[in-house]
């Protein structure tokens, strides 16, 4: 794990200030009798890009939609800055936790899907202002004066009053992009972001994430294919099989000289 | 002309009874709008009692004919100890009935929200009443508002049973109208007069199911055609 990336600012309202970022800790996940995470366990530190590369099926979504609450843990622990997500221990029981709570440590979490989600009732400047004004209580002037500033980050500064289905794939997954990057996030998740693109989208939708990851200390955790994104960005590559993380090594060991014969196989597929 | 003539005569009897008839469904309909979004609402719940509760109601007075509901209310209630009116039991009863109705058309509607909407409120950490009022029901309302016109235009045509409870609507004015005009003039102007009501309610509604199209940008919007049209002409 790198040291020497600046912490992530302030842990808002979290426990322990030098807690990880990301605990999962004895994590398991079935889908009815479908096991796809069996104990798992890994941790990510502040700041950190981490990159979850494996065969499709391996459980990487799953993973992403678990800290993101969009599906129910079925074993084990998250730990978000500390503080557990949605089940904690008590008194040496497994205990779900309130919604509120959950919502609490929920929050410093924002996710780019592949398929962009943009709500189709609003026009791009309002997809971005709408969690700001309603869940983080943002005066609309504050909220949309921000959104402008993330739409100029993201190239779009002249689209504030488009509407979603009037964009390209590119330009809507970064408005997508800004939407999350408008809640202030101090983990965001990338599943797949530039997997429904037509290629030649896929560069500017990159770009943008290049900048984020640049400028910003948000810790990262991506799924993606672009093996050349995925060494630029990250600090470190978690390779997925069957739910298990087989090898785990810095970008430029694991895409040059990795140790398994399994991941050589993929990689060798994917590049 | 005979026809108009016998029409000008009628004409006040007729108004009473359509004013009758439009006070049913109005009432009916608003009614049965808030009980279906209530119920709809509900039947989404992830709490299961509250699930359970609506679904219990939804078959109950789905599953019971509006006659029932209807001599029930303004019959044995009485008896019970508490009476309603006959215009008051039109309402309830309308309501009650077409409001579980409606409350499928509106737990189909939610349910055919993308999952993907319902996700993206998740991931933007929206409340509940944040995420129902500003994004899901938005794009539920523009596939619901099909589903309620053709309640709406039912709607219309129970309310004739409230000739059953002692109203005097359209239906009942019509059917006196038979013994002094005769069958072909009071049943034909009964036709023509139920037409016009629903066609008026399903182009209302159909404005609104419009409206709420363009807002997702599934039709074009004003500014749009206006835009259209004016390199059409340029
Ligand atoms: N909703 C679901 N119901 C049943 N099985 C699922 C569901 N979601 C994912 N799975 C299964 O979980 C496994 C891991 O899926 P996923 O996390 O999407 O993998 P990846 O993103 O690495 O391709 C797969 O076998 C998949 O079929
Ligand atoms: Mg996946």
């Amino acid at each position: 794990m790198p040291t020497d990336n600046p912490t992530g600012g302030p842990a808002d309202g979290s426990t322990s200030g030098d807690a990880p970022r990301i605990v999962f800790q004895d994590v398991v996940k079935k889908f009815g009798d479908t096991v796809v995470l069996n104990g798992l366990n890994f941790t990510v530190a502040k700041g950190e890009r981490v990159t979850l590369i494996g065969p499709s099926g391996s459980g990487k979504t799953t993973i992403l939609r678990l800290l993101m609450t969009l599906e129910h843990l079925t074993g084990g622990y998250i730990y978000v800055d500390g503080d557990p997500l949605t089940f904690e221990e008590r008194n040496g029981k497994r205990v779900e936790r309130k919604p509120k709570d959950v919502a609490r440590v929920r929050r410093r979490i924002g996710m780019v899907f592949q398929q962009f989600n943009l709500f189709p009732n609003m026009n791009v400047l309002e997809n971005i202002t709408e969690a700001p004004i309603h869940v983080l209580g943002r005066s609309k002037d504050e909220a949309e004066a921000r959104a402008r500033e993330l739409l100029e980050q993201v190239g779009l500064g002249d689209k504030a009053d488009a509407h979603p289905t009037q964009l390209s794939g590119g330009q809507q997954q970064r408005v997508a992009i800004a939407r999350a990057l408008a809640m202030d996030p101090e983990i965001l998740l990338l599943d797949e972001v530039t997997s429904a693109l037509d290629p030649e989208l896929v560069g500017e939708v990159l770009g943008v994430l290049r900048e984020v990851a640049k400028n910003t200390d948000i810790t990262m955790l991506i799924v993606t294919h672009e093996m050349q994104f995925a060494q630029e960005v990250s600090n470190r590559v978690l390779m997925f099989d069957h739910g298990r993380i087989i090898e785990e090594a810095a970008p430029d060991v694991m895409f040059s000289n990795p140790t398994e014969p399994r991941t050589r196989e993929f990689l060798q597929a994917v590049l | 002309m005979d026809f108009f003539e016998s029409l000008l005569d009628a004409w006040p009897q007729l108004w009473s009874g359509i004013q009758i008839t439009l006070q049913l469904s109005l009432g009916g309909a608003a009614l049965a709008f808030v009980i279906a979004v209530a119920l709809g609402l509900s039947s989404i719940s992830e709490i299961g009692v509250v699930r359970g509760v609506s679904r219990v109601l939804v078959e109950f007075f789905r599953g019971t004919s509006l006659v029932v509901q209807l001599f029930w209310l303004f019959f044995v209630l009485p008896q019970l100890g508490f009476r309603l009116e006959s215009m008051a039991a039109g309402i309830v009863a309308l309501g009650l009935n077409y409001g579980a109705y409606g409350a499928e058309v509106v737990r189909g509607s939610l349910n055919a929200v993308p999952k993907a909407q319902w996700e993206g409120t998740t991931a933007l950490s929206m409340p509940w009443v944040t995420k129902m009022r500003r994004i899901i029901w938005p794009q539920a309302w523009a596939l619901m508002l099909p589903g309620l016109n053709n309640l709406m235009v039912m709607l219309v045509k129970g309310t004739a049973l409230a000739l059953l409870i002692f109203l005097h609507d359209l239906t009942f004015v019509v059917d006196e109208l038979r013994r002094t005009e005769g069958t072909y003039f009071a049943f034909g102007v009964g036709f023509a007069l139920y037409y016009l009501i629903s066609l008026g309610f399903s182009t209302v509604l159909r404005m609104l199911e419009r409206r709420a199209q363009r807002k997702l940008g599934l039709a074009p919007t004003k500014a749009q055609t206006a835009q259209a049209t004016a390199g059409a002409v340029a």
